[in-house]
């Protein structure tokens, strides 16, 4: 392994990754260092996923691997070839919005809504795992995840509203 | 923004054997990536600047948590959720729920693996502490056969351990003691964050005299994670709130931390008798045979 040393090197090869996307394959070129982030973002034009800290501190750029959220700053779009990948603008189904959409409209779960994707993305997962969590569950659940305009007090409120106004094709437990 | 240096390859590796391969292949500039959260920000700072990735992320077989004669096997692919989800490691120890819950957050969780933690070494890996507090072992493979090394012998220092290039560490074992209560202490900044100091220990008492016991510390500078001169003062002596004091004092004098963003030195050294006091006090509390 080499150290830090300014690069000359010319812009290397490109790789062709496929990944399925909310549903739809795409097929597109990049880098091998390309990050997942930045390929959703600026190579496929999905904008919803946000760039935050580029530490993997804060989770606005949250997004479902294989139905797990990960922080795609921290993965190399490489490593998602193959892999089934869900962004905030899957949530939306058939022109429905996903309840944790709604609940966040109605309980104020955003001001600037920088976290909000990242914090949709996950309030999702936790759900689908847990139909009624608690309140501590929820906190717990966000915990890799910044806001700092809310004081998360309503995004749990917004994650609990979605809990209990499910979409009508899931299961309440 | 922060984007890693150009990389000559990216490869996925469809065995441990073709990962060895690989790695022999592109040689010392070569590095293995699993979760990646500890190697892709290194490489976004630039720390670290391998020209081929080899993503072990597709291995099966380092992905299962089991029981072998009278050991614990966790491959090096299993995440951190899995761990700390496991009602296996659960009955054994309780310590690696405690230690789990207090690692990075459950997005991360996702994601990292223990292989992973247990390479990068970081000098405040919890998982590094509960390696070390129950006396574990890791495996290492390469090209002419594999090796196990104690977690006592594994790191030269920080970031720095047994397995050379060429190399890949395929699981951690964990001895089975039946009876034992186990407990883990972590003192930090935020939910998250590193250690300011954390402390893993296990106790087996046994016709009210400590059996066998094990500390493990991380982030206050012990050597390979731990202060065999406090377990050796405790075993075979009554569990008494004295004695546990005492090998929790003897723990702190073992410590050599830095004063660092997280703390000044002597915080630490505080924290490290405080905590090992309260985890052995748990330990013993939930040894079967107290």
């Amino acid at each position: 392994m080499r150290f830090a040393v300014p690069s000359n090197q010319a812009k290397e090869p490109d790789m062709q990754v496929t990944m399925t996307i909310n549903g739809e394959s795409v097929t597109k070129e990049c880098e091998p260092r390309t990050l997942l982030v930045h390929f959703i973002r600026d190579i496929v034009g999905l904008r919803g996923t946000h760039w935050g800290c580029d530490t993997s501190n804060c989770g606005t750029c949250v997004l479902w691997v294989d139905g797990e959220p990960v922080k795609s700053c921290t993965m190399l779009a490489a490593m998602a070839d193959g892999r089934e990948v869900r962004t905030v603008e899957g949530l939306e189904q058939n022109g429905q919005l996903d309840p944790i959409q709604e609940g966040f409209r109605e309980c104020h779960g955003l001001q600037c809504g920088f976290c909000t994707p990242g914090m949709m993305m996950t309030g999702r997962w936790i759900l689908d795992n847990n139909p009624n969590p608690s309140e501590e569950e929820i906190r717990e659940g966000i915990s890799g995840q910044l806001c700092r305009c809310t004081g998360y007090h309503n995004i749990v409120k917004s994650i609990q509203w979605a809990a209990e106004h499910p979409a009508e094709n899931e299961v309440k437990a | 923004m922060q984007t890693p240096a150009p990389l000559e390859e990216y490869v996925r590796a469809t065995s441990v054997a073709d990962a060895i391969a690989q790695l022999e292949k592109y040689g010392e500039d070569a590095r293995l990536v699993a979760g990646g959260h500890s190697l892709i920000p290194m490489m976004r700072l630039r720390l670290a600047r391998p020209e081929a990735l080899i993503d072990i992320n597709d291995l099966d077989e380092l992905k299962s948590i089991k029981v072998e004669g009278n050991e614990i096997v966790i491959g090096a692919m299993v995440r951190h959720r899995e761990v700390l989800d496991s009602p296996l490691l659960f009955e054994h120890y309780p310590i690696f729920r405690e230690c789990e819950k207090v690692i990075a957050d459950p997005v991360v969780r996702n994601r990292g693996t223990v292989g992973g933690s247990y390479c990068q070494a970081d000098p405040s890996e919890d998982l590094s502490a509960l390696g070390s507090a129950l006396r574990g072992s890791v495996v290492i493979q390469n090209s002419t056969g594999t090796r196990t090394v104690p977690m006592r012998e594994f790191h030269f220092g920080p970031y720095m351990t047994q397995v050379g290039d060429g190399e890949i560490l395929t699981e951690v074992r964990f001895p089975i003691r039946p009876g034992a209560g186990s407990a883990y202490e972590k003192v930090e900044r935020r939910v998250g964050d590193w250690a300011v100091t954390s402390v893993g220990t296990f106790v087996v008492v046994k016709n009210g005299v400590v059996e066998d016991c094990g500390i493990g510390l991380a982030a206050v500078g012990a050597e390979h994670f731990c202060v065999p001169a406090a377990e050796e003062f405790l075993i075979g002596k009554a569990p008494t709130e004295e004695n546990l004091v005492q090998a929790a004092t003897l723990a702190a004098e073992g410590c050599n931390p830095s004063s660092d963003q997280r703390g000044p030195a002597d915080y630490k050294k505080h924290l490290a008798k405080e905590l090992t006091l309260r985890a052995l006090r748990r330990s013993v509390q939930s040894s079967q045979g107290a």
